[in-house]
């Protein structure tokens, strides 16, 4: 059991968040769109060159910004 | 009594489908977040009955974080204060926890909610069932499954309307999401997942070394196919049409008005040797008519069958995460390239559309390099007809300029106004197919307001043009101006017509360079100009209330600046 943040986790692994750093803005940002403490989310996939992250919560494909989703904190079983 | 009626939630869960099913008012509908940024009213029931909806822009939360989201949540304050209201409110099933994060903050609030479980199809098919009566009972409003698109489930909403009704659920706001969970848990059941081809395709699309490639695969088709269809519309259907049935009508009017005369001037123009020149004439009823209807048209029918399968499939925001890093060195993210695409096919719209935004600054960058760099798809199909004939040694000087003028004006923009770009965060919606009848729907829609908005300007421009030639007006122009249009770009003085004229409509002043007689290295200069120096008169306008009135002064400086700078480094390199 590791805690990685998004842009860490490989393509097709599966984690659940922990912890979500960040401004009161940014953190309500992800949590309206799934994203919070306790949530099971996949790394569908991510860009090259430090591009976005795209994660699957559920059944919503979300694309997340690079900076953004190293605030997002997972453990990966 | 019931008197307005909200549409509210999250983003893409098919508000404008609802919208439109309800009160027969067209709307813009597709499949990406954030295609509402204005909200929108039409009417439901008959004489007494009569309520107000209103199709508020998509939000996924009560505390905005955008200018489309602020006007959600403003609609939803006035409406409260104006009782008599309704929210009806728009859940995607198969979405339903994140939903209902949105669902519950509205049932706090002091109005009567009923709630339509739309994309209830999709959710059987991927294997989701909601207890619908149970997250009734839970919820403590009445809940519709419907299928927008197909519109079932509609009439049963309309009927249940009056069944709105405040919510008495209890909650602590900290506590919400555990909440929402808890709901969710207990009255849905996901029975098993099969991979549809759809989630293939979008793994494909969206993974990089797949997604490149395919992202310039479906760039150079779209081109293609928008020429293919523009090109043989023209062809085979319109000229034709203007050549074989209209041309003897305006030989026989040029006769009957004796050939010449000031009437004859402004309704048929000039005869060219002896015939009549629909582009070059320059009468309302020859070069007026035919400008909008057999050069443009063809091009906007053809731009928007493609816009609106890209739209409504899902590809947009795929696009968007794939060129989200070529955006950010342009001071923006991926999903500006919305504003980008709409404004391809009219710069209106696009300005509109940079609302999607979060700061004022990129809203600034979008709008301003949307407006130099992106001509809209009227002038576009007036270069083609012009330049087309060079073939590839013509296009690229003119689109390959306006491309890294596009780049190069991004990346000092982005590097001189200060603040940060904020980060792409957006939702990928699954691929759907289009459904046809919504999509030429939505082409029709859209034709519609093309001809609605640039005929009568095309043929006041035309108007325009006549009188100013008659009385020598621009002759008059052209002479002040001759430093800068002769000189500085190297173009004859007869060019400062169009120049004035592309205030009104750009692609009538790209066809008034046809009869000018100018060379290759002439035309590409003075599309470059007239694509870059300043927006079009419908465009300013939106503009304008966009941007406000400094921020527009600024966008204006920088395009005249920049457009007679890259003209006549044009004419010095060419």
């Amino acid at each position: 059991m590791s805690r990685i943040d998004l842009t860490q986790m490989k393509t097709g692994e599966s984690g659940t968040v922990i912890e979500l750093y960040g401004g009161y803005g940014m953190v309500t940002r992800l949590e309206a769109m799934g994203i919070r403490p306790g949530v099971m989310l996949t790394k569908v996939s991510s860009q090259i060159m430090r591009g976005p992250v795209i994660v699957k919560i559920g059944t919503t494909q979300v694309a997340i910004g690079f900076g953004m989703a190293r605030k997002v904190i997972v453990r990966v079983d | 009594m019931i008197k307005k009626i909200l549409l509210m939630g999250n983003p893409n869960v098919g508000k404008s489908v609802i919208f439109s099913r309800l009160t027969g008012v067209d709307v813009i509908a597709s499949n990406y977040p954030g295609t509402t940024v204005e909200f929108c009213k039409g009417c439901v029931g008959k004489a007494e009955q009569k309520a107000d909806v209103i199709d508020v822009p998509g939000t996924y939360t009560l505390e905005p974080t955008s200018p489309a989201e602020q006007v959600a949540v403003e609609l939803l304050n006035r409406a409260i204060e104006e009782k008599d209201s309704i929210v009806i409110n728009v859940i995607d099933a198969t979405n339903l926890e994140r939903n209902l994060n949105l669902t519950l903050q509205l049932l706090k609030r002091e109005i009567p909610v009923i709630i339509a479980l739309n994309l209830w199809d999709e959710a059987k098919h991927i294997g989701i069932s909601i207890d619908v009566e149970k997250l009734e009972q839970i919820l403590g409003v009445p809940i519709i499954p419907t299928v927008a698109i197909t519109g079932e489930g509609i009439k049963q909403l309309v009927t249940r309307l009056g069944e709105a009704k405040k919510s008495q659920y209890q909650y602590e706001d900290k506590e919400r999401w555990h909440e929402v969970g808890n709901i969710t848990n207990s009255v849905q059941v996901i029975t098993h997942k099969h991979h549809t081809i759809g989630e293939r395709l979008g793994d494909l699309t969206i993974h990089p070394w797949t997604g490149i490639p395919i992202a310039i695969g479906v760039m150079l088709l779209v081109f293609a196919v928008i020429r293919f269809i523009g090109e043989g519309l023209i062809g085979y259907i319109f000229e034709p049409l203007f050549e074989n049935l209209w041309s003897p009508v305006m030989m026989a009017l040029s006769r009957f008005l004796g050939g010449q005369g000031i009437i004859h001037n402004i309704l048929i123009g000039q005869l060219i040797e002896g015939e009549i020149d629909f582009g070059q004439s320059f009468g309302l009823l020859t070069t007026g008519l035919f400008v909008p209807i057999a050069a443009v048209l063809p091009y906007i029918i053809a731009f928007y069958l493609v816009l609106s399968f890209l739209e409504d499939s899902g590809y947009l925001p795929r696009l968007a995460v794939l060129l989200d890093k070529l955006m950010h060195t342009v001071g923006l993210h991926g999903m500006a390239i919305v504003p980008m695409m709409l404004g391809l096919g009219c710069n209106v719209p696009g300005a509109l559309s940079t609302r999607v935004l979060e700061s004022k600054r990129e809203r600034f960058i979008a709008a301003t390099l949307m407006s130099i760099a992106i001509p809209c798809m009227a002038q576009i199909a007036m270069i083609f007809g012009l330049i087309g004939k060079f073939g590839i040694k013509g296009m690229s000087p003119v689109f390959g300029t306006l491309f890294i003028v596009w780049f190069v004006f991004g990346f000092l923009m982005s590097k001189i106004i200060k603040g940060e770009s904020p980060e792409i965060f957006t939702e990928i919606p699954p691929y759907r197919l289009p459904y046809f009848g919504a999509l030429l729907k939505k082409v029709w829609m859209r034709i519609k307001w093309f001809l609605r908005e640039a005929i009568p300007f095309v043929l006041l421009g035309v108007f325009i043009v006549n009188i100013l030639y008659s009385f020598g007006i621009i002759a008059f122009l052209g002479k002040i101006a001759a430093p800068i249009v002769t000189n500085l770009l190297g173009l004859p003085l007869e060019a400062v017509g169009a120049l004035i004229i592309g205030f009104l409509r750009k692609d009538l002043a790209v066809g008034m360079l046809a009869p000018l007689g100018l060379s290759l290295k002439q035309l590409i200069v003075a599309c470059v100009v007239l694509a870059m120096y300043f927006p079009c008169v419908a465009t300013f306008a939106v503009l304008l209330k966009e941007l406000g009135i400094i921020d527009m002064i600024k966008a204006a400086i920088i395009m005249i600046v920049s457009s007679f700078l890259i003209g006549a480094l044009l004419n010095l390199i060419l």
